[in-house]
Order: C-alpha cells, then sequence, then structure tokens
C-alpha cells in the first residue's frame, strides 16, 4: 500500500514542465524525473511477477527458502509439465476455449446487432428500450446468481458449459452500450448512400458500419477474452465434474491438496496467463484507441 | 414514444415522399425490433424473469429438493433480527470498499499523469501496469498469498530484515481486508487505461489560458486537469464501487466461503454464495441478494446526487 504515496507528487512536475517551457533544462530535469518515477513504479509493479517466474523454477522444497532468493540454484523447468499433468489442464485449457470463444463471438455478434438497431433504426419504443438497457446496468448480476442457477437446473444444463455460453448470444448490456456510442459518431451519410445504392439493413452494418468500429470491436473483444478467461464465480456455480471445470476452476484446484504446490500453481498460472497476453500485445492499439473513443473517460 | 419520433423523421432523408416515407418507418421499425430483439429476450429470460423469480423466492424457504414453501417475511426477518454473519458481511465489505476505493482511483489517476507525461515508450510502461489487469484472479490471490505468507512470504521477510512490524497477513483478522486490497490495487490497469483516455482529452489551450494567467502547476491541476477528467473519476469511483461491493473471488480464493479468521474476509456475496450453493438455502440466499442489490443502489444513487456538484460534463455532449 505504501506504493501508492509518492504518487500525488508526481502532478507538480508534470505541470511543471509546462510552467517552463522553453527553459530545456527543467524540460530535461522533467524528462528525467518522469522516467526515473515510471522506472521505480513499472519495477514495483513487476516484482510480484518476477517471484511468479521464480516460484515456478524452484524445487518444491525451495519455495520458502531462507533466505528468499530470486534466482533458483537449480531450474526446475519440469514444473511447467507436472503441475500441467498432475491435473487434466489440458482439458481445463479446452473447456476454457470453448467458453471464452463462444463468448467473444456471442458477445460480437449480439451486440453489433442491437447496438446498430440502438444506433441506427427508427423504431417505435426504441428509447424506451434504451433506458431500460440502461437500467440493467445498474443491477448487481449477483441478485439473479440464485434465480439464474434455479432456471437453468430447471432445464438440466447444469453441470454443462451452457450456462457460461447461451447468455452473451443475448447481448450484454454494457458492451451494447459501447458499440451504440461508437456506431453514433459514424456519419449517417454514410450509410444513406449505401441504401440510395439499394443495401439492406445488414449489408449496411457489414459493409459500412463494421469496418469503420474495428477499435470499439477490439475492445468489447478484449474485455469479454479477458472477463471470461479469468471468471470464477460462474465455472465454480455451474461445473460439478472435473472434466467441464475452466483453467480458473482448476487452478483453485490446486488447494484442494493437502498442502499447496506452489511452485506447479505458479507455472500453470503462467501458462493460463500467455494467450491473454498474446491478445492484448496483438490488439493493444486497436484497444486503446477504441476506449478513447468510446468515449469510456467518461464524457 | 411513437409520436415523439415521428415528427423529426423528414428532418434526416431530405425531400422524402409523404407515402413512400411513411412506408420506410414500418420496414426500419420491423428491421429495428429484429435487430434489438436479441436484447430484449435475453433480458425478460436472463435478467427481468430471474429479478422477479428472486423475489418470490426471497419470500420462501426453498432448498432445491422440496418445492418452495411461502414463508413470508421471514427470511427478512432472520437477516436482519436473527443472523450474526450478516453483520459482519456487510461490515467486511464496507471496510473493504472505503479502503479499495480511493486507493484504486489515486493509483490509477497518479500512474496515468505520468504515462500521459512520457513521450517514449508509453505503450511499453503501459503494458507493464496493465499486465497484472490480465492475471486471471485467482492467480493473482494465489501469487499474493505466497508473496504475503506471514511466516516465509516475501514482503515479511523484507519488513522482519529492517526490524519492521511484520503484520500476520492472511491469519490476523485485522489485516485480511488489507490483503485482499494490495492484491486488488495490484491490478489497478483498466481504470488507468480509462483515465489516460480522459486525460488525452483535456484540450492544450486550458493550459495554455490557465499558464496566461498566472495559475502554477498545482492550481492547472487542480483548475483544469481535474475538472475536465472529472467525468472519468466518476465513471471509474461508480464502477469500482459497485464492484468492491461485490467482491468475491479474491476472498473466496485466499480464504474459502468461509472468510478466513473470525470471519474476517466474509463478504457478502461469499455469505450469498455459501448459503444458496454450499447449504442450499436459495430463499435465504435470495433475499440476501435483494438486502445487497438495495444497498448498492443507495450507495450508487448517492454518488450521482453528489457527482452533480463535482462532475463537470462539456456542453453539447451526451
Amino acid at each position: 500500500m505504501s506504493r501508492v504515496l509518492p504518487r500525488p507528487t508526481v502532478v507538480a512536475p508534470a505541470a511543471h514542465r509546462r510552467a517552463l517551457l522553453g527553459a530545456r533544462r527543467a524540460g530535461l530535469l522533467h524528462r528525467v524525473l518522469v522516467w526515473a518515477l515510471l522506472l521505480a513504479g513499472s519495477v514495483l509493479f513487476l516484482l510480484p511477477f518476477l517471484w511468479m517466474v521464480s516460484t515456478s523454477l524452484k524445487a518444491s522444497d525451495a519455495v520458502f527458502s531462507v533466505p528468499p532468493r530470486w534466482l533458483p540454484s537449480s531450474f526446475q523447468w519440469r514444473n511447467y509439465v507436472d503441475g500441467w499433468t498432475i491435473l487434466p489442464f489440458t482439458t481445463f485449457l479446452r473447456n476454457s476455449l470453448i467458453v471464452t470463444f463462444a463468448n467473444v463471438l456471442g458477445n460480437l455478434v449480439s451486440c453489433t446487432l442491437v447496438a446498430y438497431g440502438f444506433a441506427r433504426l427508427r423504431a417505435r419504443g426504441k428509447n424506451v428500450l434504451f433506458l431500460l438497457l440502461l437500467a440493467t446496468l445498474m443491477i448487481p448480476r449477483e441478485v439473479t446468481i440464485v434465480p439464474r442457477f434455479l432456471l437453468f437446473s430447471e432445464v438440466g444444463l447444469v453441470n454443462t458449459l451452457w450456462p457460461l455460453i447461451l447468455p452473451a448470444w443475448f447481448g450484454y448490456p454494457f458492451f451494447i452500450f459501447l458499440l451504440r456510442q461508437f456506431f453514433m459518431t459514424i456519419p449517417r451519410d454514410l450509410d444513406d448512400a449505401a441504401r440510395m445504392d439499394g443495401a439492406s439493413h445488414l449489408r449496411i452494418l457489414w459493409d459500412v458500419i463494421l469496418p469503420l468500429s474495428r477499435p470499439a470491436l477490439a475492445t468489447v473483444a478484449i474485455f469479454s477474452f479477458i472477463g471470461n478467461w479469468t471468471n470464477l464465480l460462474d465455472p465454480l456455480i455451474y461445473l460439478r465434474s472435473t472434466d467441464l471445470y475452466t483453467l480458473a476452476l482448476g487452478l483453485n484446484l490446486f488447494r484442494g491438496q493437502n498442502f499447496t504446490q506452489f511452485n506447479m500453481l505458479m507455472a500453470v498460472s503462467i501458462i493460463t496467463l500467455v494467450p491473454v497476453l498474446a491478445v492484448f500485445f496483438l490488439a493493444q492499439r486497436t484497444f486503446i484507441r477504441g476506449v478513447t473513443l468510446t468515449g469510456m473517460g467518461g464524457r | 414514444m411513437a409520436q415523439a419520433v415521428l415528427p423529426r423523421e423528414p428532418g434526416r432523408g431530405g425531400i422524402v415522399v409523404p407515402s413512400r416515407g411513411r412506408r420506410r418507418v414500418s420496414e426500419e421499425t420491423v428491421a429495428g425490433w429484429t435487430a434489438i430483439s436479441p436484447w430484449v429476450v435475453g433480458f425478460l429470460i436472463f435478467t427481468l424473469g430471474p429479478l422477479i423469480a428472486s423475489i418470490y423466492f426471497s419470500f420462501t424457504s426453498y432448498d432445491m429438493l422440496r418445492s418452495p414453501r411461502w414463508v413470508g417475511l421471514e427470511n427478512y426477518r432472520r437477516l436482519i433480527f436473527d443472523d450474526a454473519l450478516l453483520p459482519k458481511a456487510l461490515a467486511n465489505t464496507f471496510i473493504y470498499a472505503l479502503m479499495h476505493v480511493p486507493l484504486h482511483v489515486v493509483t490509477a489517476l497518479g500512474v496515468a499523469l505520468l504515462l500521459n507525461e512520457a513521450r517514449q515508450m508509453q505503450g511499453f510502461f503501459r503494458t507493464i501496469f496493465y499486465l497484472p489487469s490480465m492475471t486471471p484472479a485467482v492467480a493473482t490471490a494465489y501469487l499474493w498469498i505466497l508473496i504475503l505468507n506471514p511466516n516465509d512470504g516475501l514482503v515479511n521477510r523484507g519488513l522482519r530484515f529492517l526490524n519492521l512490524p511484520a503484520p500476520g497477513w492472511t491469519t490476523d483478522p485485522d489485516w485480511t481486508k488489507a490483503t485482499i486490497v494490495v492484491s486488488q490495487i495490484w491490478a489497478f490497469g483498466g481504470a488507468m487505461i480509462i483515465y489516460l483516455a480522459a486525460l488525452k482529452g483535456v484540450p492544450q489551450d486550458l493550459y495554455e489560458a490557465a499558464k496566461l494567467d498566472g495559475a502554477n502547476a498545482w492550481q492547472r491541476f487542480r483548475g483544469v486537469t481535474l475538472p475536465m477528467i472529472s467525468g472519468a473519476t466518476f465513471f471509474i469511483a461508480t464502477i469500482s464501487t459497485i464492484s468492491s461491493l461485490n467482491v468475491f473471488t479474491q476472498g473466496y480464493v485466499m480464504f474459502d466461503s468461509r472468510g478466513g479468521p473470525e470471519n474476517s474476509a466474509l463478504f457478502v456475496v461469499m455469505y450469498l454464495f455459501r448459503r444458496a450453493f454450499e447449504n442450499f438455502q436459495m430463499g435465504y440466499a435470495a433475499a440476501i441478494a435483494w438486502l445487497l442489490f438495495l444497498i448498492i443502489l443507495v450507495v450508487t444513487l448517492i454518488q450521482f446526487r453528489f457527482s452533480k456538484r463535482w462532475v463537470y460534463y462539456e456542453a453539447g455532449e451526451t
């Protein structure tokens, strides 16, 4: 928590610079200061990761060695293999991939369609529905946990992957809102031109709106991906048999043993982190632009 | 509603022959309803239906084996007067939110301000600070259990080496909530990115004007930056308050559904989970959910109320 303390002082140099704009030395000093603080901050935030990597390569009896060692005395690469195979993680990975991709796809398809309806089509009662949609943003999903579970249990879908997948195909209010806001910024002249050429609504959505909406779509895809990849509560509620477990739920099984195998746990955690990292690196630029353009800055 | 929409119609496409225009409205209405329908169906099945069902269940005793039995306000009575754990869970949740939300906002703002100043390698630093937010919560929770282990953890070893007091992060009831705060603050990246976007949107000429008026750095921050990004602050504060009041995963993974030493890390959603899916008291759990919902609603409304005093919206933007 102490890491938060130095931050407020940051403000002063930030604006300080502008006060002395033109004075080159102050500018340099300012740049060095910003860099120093950023470096210090990022080291502080990276240290837990480094400890994760370091622990993942230690032998079981070296995890809590005295004194703590950042470099393991011998690199136990087999922790990665052992951790992965001690529990059926290949199965967990498959389940996570199914759930995550079905959700990303479902969110993209349904939310795009609904957002297009809200942003572009003049339909009776649309505004009332949009207000309703905004209101549902306020409802914490915890309220509906119990009845939703009873609903899925009534139709016999508990202990299948369906309860984790189906809702995404009916749109997610937050994503619909984001996309709708973004679609509103696309000039209507473009659809009107396409309409003149006799294009259908679906064609306009596909050919005109979507190509211009990549940043917003990437934002939805990434949020949906990370959210589902790391979700624990829903799998915990709906999945009973181990062969349906997702990675997050599988990781939690490590505690089930008599004592926690931190080295293997960390190794598998790192493996589960890799796909998220890859997605973020690939889409980072578009993602940041999407957050800016969809006005999530609250403007 | 329909009346309100129709008069605006001619304004859109320019000159439209009335009869054609009318036909287009109905065609568009059909298309519009079709496009929106997935959400409407989903809303009925997954939100409104469950919401109503959950009100009903909260007045019943239901264990999923026998059919629900109507008990009136009994669940709420027990919840408010007879349940020793609920006040504990509520207090824990509020203490956690009060610690977490301000720290979260300040950390995200501080780092975003710094990043905004960095001309080179912003992407590199941004990725580093965002990394923890992408780590699965289960992994994050275990990582911090490891680092904050009271006896052998890295942090306490370091503190003892410096002759500082080493708190019982996971064993001392006074510290368990702080442990969760630490692990959650680490993952502040989402808020940071929202702040970065907001900072990029502050018009530079406002700073120039303030400078001409002789405002110093602090005054410019207070007078220009803070008001201009107050919308983002409000968004982040509201969202993180709601998610703090719903805290579950970290507490569950670190301390399981019993909530650690002396229930000090038992949060409301954990308690709900325990009643519903470990004790199968569905009616009672639904009552807990409604109580939590009402509390969140009140807190959110208060936040909205006060936001008018400090959130600045640019004219003309919606």
